[in-house]
């Protein structure tokens, strides 16, 4: 697989890390009331759809940034490559 | 049709003209008490055991595609009772006693073949790991030997002993784990289950489950609705997929695993080896070919094929460890869909709907446990409480803390 790296082109997936879905990002809030609840789901639980599929990849070979790779689990096909901290700023994280 | 030495050469001699289908091609009744999902060698080994051990009547078994078509049929074939912690080696303990007595029960040659596992170690720290690990072996009723160097050397003279990064210090020897042939394995428990009355039902998808009240009423399937009391599911890597069919969110994430099949040669590896430094493991079939794999590829996957940096990891770590291999011709290598759990150990549990039952994050070890986890599957859909050696399977063990980390990678299913 390659992967189109926003800021340095196609790359070799092989160059990467991968750590999941990209709903990793949306770490839950540890005052809320259902706090316990919210991060069981967080931590263990997945969508695992077949087809596409949003993504965490870290280029640990590369520039060492995090990545939102959208990719298709049953063709392996890559639509959509962001930068992990636009998606979260995006997201209202990180602030 | 009983098999039998005198019943091939009879055939032999008539012609081979009194071979019968070894199990009906049946088509779907309006109900059952029990269907179970997924024609795999566990959902087979489940009704098989159901009918068998647990009195089960009017029971179907749903395949999508062909039985043995899944992992079943395109696994690397080994089985080991070497697990480490309390939750799982008594199951694996109890799975290579059946194994054992299998070809007996089922009169069927799935030649199960206790050629030993040796997984090597290239440390001391290693070989403490391999001595605790042993220890907790025996000490459930299996059997463990840690070998030297010299002790190595005498098995497998060909290794490469003195590789200046990852030089073999010994390792641990089980005996009674081996390899069995894999879709003889499908087969066999379908026969025997068909014999039993159980209904194979091929190229029947589950599409749907009908829910009433928090109770299953039945499946919705290519092949029309079909009404069940019980309902399990054992679709290994299909599990999120079907699951989410009746609303649920699994703890699993679906990866692809490859493995390699080599030209045939001369018989030369009688057991199995496991690299301790890299991925890397391999036996030789009856055939000859030298069958061999690695790790998962790493990323979520439904494509039941893999890519090159894996091969080539693959293949980089044979050679380091078996140079001779580097003369060798790849003859194909194919991948399966594995459903891994978020911490390496499988489910056979209750889920919150009623009549609803889940089998599965086998990872990439479910092989092994066919016959146990049939066994543990049949138990609790007869009688509605996990089987003994099956009691840490929990769904909801996430929640409660009672996680079973064989590798204690954490929630990190790729890390598996
Ligand atoms: C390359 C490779 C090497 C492996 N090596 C080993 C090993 O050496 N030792 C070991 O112990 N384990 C090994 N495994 C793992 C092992 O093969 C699996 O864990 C095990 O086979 C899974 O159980 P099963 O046989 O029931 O799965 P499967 O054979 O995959 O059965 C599941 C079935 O469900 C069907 N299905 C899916 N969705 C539906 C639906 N909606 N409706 C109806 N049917 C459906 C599928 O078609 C499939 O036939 C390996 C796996 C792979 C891929």
């Amino acid at each position: 697989m390659i992967i189109n790296h926003p800021l340095l082109g196609p790359r070799d997936a092989a160059e990467f890390v991968y750590l999941g879905d990209a709903g990793l990002i949306d770490r839950p809030d540890w005052q809320a009331d259902d706090a316990a609840q919210a991060f069981h789901d967080y931590m263990y639980l997945r969508d695992n759809p077949a087809g596409l599929h949003r993504e965490l990849w870290f280029h640990e070979q590369g520039d060492r940034s995090w990545l939102v790779v959208t990719r298709n689990t049953v063709t392996h096909e890559i639509t959509n490559v962001e930068l992990a901290r636009d998606v979260a700023i995006a997201q209202g994280r990180g602030q | 049709m009983r098999y039998s030495g005198f019943r091939v050469i009879k055939e032999a001699l008539t012609g081979h003209k009194g071979w019968t289908p070894a199990w009906r091609d049946a088509s779907p009744q309006a109900d059952y008490d029990y269907v179970i999902i997924g024609g795999g060698g566990h959902g087979l080994a489940a009704a098989y055991y159901l009918a068998a051990q647990f009195g089960g009547k009017r029971i179907a078994v749903l395949e999508k595609g062909w039985i043995g078509g899944g992992n079943v049929g395109r696994n690397t074939t080994i089985i080991r009772s070497n697990y480490m912690l309390d939750g799982n080696e008594p199951f694996y303990e109890f799975s290579l006693k059946l194994w054992e007595g299998l070809e007996q029960e089922l009169n069927y040659n799935a030649m199960v073949s206790q050629r030993g596992i040796l997984n090597l170690v290239h440390s001391d720290a290693q070989r403490d790991g391999a001595r605790r690990r042993g220890n907790a072996m025996i000490l459930n009723g299996s059997d463990a030997e840690l070998l030297d160097t010299e002790g190595v050397r005498k098995l497998y003279p060909f290794l490469n002993f003195d590789n200046a990064r990852f030089p073999i210090k010994g390792g641990l020897l089980h005996r009674r784990g081996g390899t069995v042939r894999h879709d003889a394995v499908a087969w066999g428990y379908a026969r025997g289950a068909d014999q039993l009355g159980v209904d194979i039902i091929q190229n029947c998808e589950v599409t749907g489950f009908r829910i009433e009240n928090g109770k299953v009423k039945g499946v919705e399937t290519s092949r029309g609705y079909i009404g069940a009391k019980k309902v399990a599911s054992s679709v290994a890597g299909s599990s999120s997929r079907v699951m989410s069919l009746a609303g649920l969110r699994l703890p699993i994430e679906s990866h692809v695993l490859q493995a390699f099949v080599s030209e045939g040669l001369k018989p030369t590896i009688p057991g199995v080896i496991t690299f301790g430094a890299g991925h890397f493991y391999c036996s030789q079939s009856d055939k000859g070919g030298l069958v061999f794999g690695g790790d998962i590829d790493g990323y979520n996957s439904y494509a039941q094929r893999g890519n090159l940096p894996v091969v080539e990891d693959v293949v980089e770590s044979g050679v380091a460890l078996i140079p001779a291999l580097g003369r060798v011709r790849l003859l194909r290598g194919w991948g399966g869909i594995m459903d891994m759990s978020m911490d390496g150990t499988p489910f056979i549990d209750r889920t919150p709907i009623d009549g609803l039952y889940f089998n599965g994050g086998w990872c990439y070890g479910g092989f092994k446990a066919t016959p146990a986890a049939g066994w543990c599957l049949a138990h609790l859909l007869a009688t509605d409480t996990p089987h003994e050696t099956a009691t840490a399977y929990r769904l909801d063990r996430f929640r409660t803390g009672h996680i079973v980390d064989e590798k204690g990678q954490g929630a990190q299913p790729n890390l598996h």
